[in-house]
């Protein structure tokens, strides 16, 4: 099962939306993808777009001392 | 068929054309099907090389504002319209241009940028594009 990291530090909307989308069109189901950003909506908005589409958000992680953000996503 | 969002872009304004593109990849990126209908002035938009000259909708002030918001825009990162038209389309989003205007505007097809439309149409097809959708908005 592969790994896939997606950096959108920095991005603003719907860039790290979009990114996230693209990459999980990319796995192959799963497989594991990971986004890093510090977009504040995309945050709760990730995991909105992953639960509308049936895949399991693993894990929310704040870092940086919460400036940034990891999402892990099971394709 | 899923979930469906599909837009009807007549206005050709640049911040317009940005509200159209972000919904529209925001619909694609949550899982929804997308498809946007470029109709009079937005048609314009798909005119080769004419996607981001679009003037402001309000306080365009002869362009001033225009700048300045396109300033702001590339200080907070935002991305540029030709990027969010490429991730619309890698994502499946398709659009339609509105034929009628194509004949009043004097438009042919080699002026546009057909490798990002899907099909050339008149209201039926937005009716039949919005018929099943979910979200249909008119911008």
């Amino acid at each position: 099962m592969a790994e896939m990291e997606i950096d959108v530090r920095g991005q603003t909307c719907p860039i790290p939306l979009v990114e996230c989308r693209k990459a999980l069109k990319k796995a192959s189901p799963g497989d594991l993808v990971i986004v890093r950003g510090t977009h504040p909506a995309s945050k709760k908005e990730i995991p909105m777009a992953c639960e509308a589409m049936g895949l399991k958000v693993l894990d929310i992680e704040d870092k940086e001392g919460g400036k940034e953000w990891e999402i892990k996503i099971r394709r | 068929m899923g979930e469906k969002t599909v837009i009807i872009l007549h206005s050709g304004d640049m911040d317009k054309v940005y509200s159209a593109l972000i919904i529209a990849n925001g619909a694609l990126a949550m899982g929804m099907e997308a498809s946007i209908y470029f109709t009079f002035w937005g048609l314009m938009r798909l005119k080769k090389g004419e996607l981001d000259k679009g003037p402001l909708s309000r306080m365009n002030m002869l362009g001033l504002g225009r700048q300045m918001i396109k300033q702001r825009m590339d200080k907070a990162n935002v991305a540029s319209l030709e990027r969010l038209m490429n991730d619309f389309k890698e994502l499946g989003g398709k659009i339609i241009a509105c034929e009628m205007t194509m004949e009043i505007m004097g438009l042919s097809k080699e002026e546009l940028r057909t490798e990002w439309i899907d099909e050339w149409g008149a209201v039926g097809s937005y009716i039949q594009e919005a018929r099943n959708a979910n979200i249909t908005l008119f911008i």
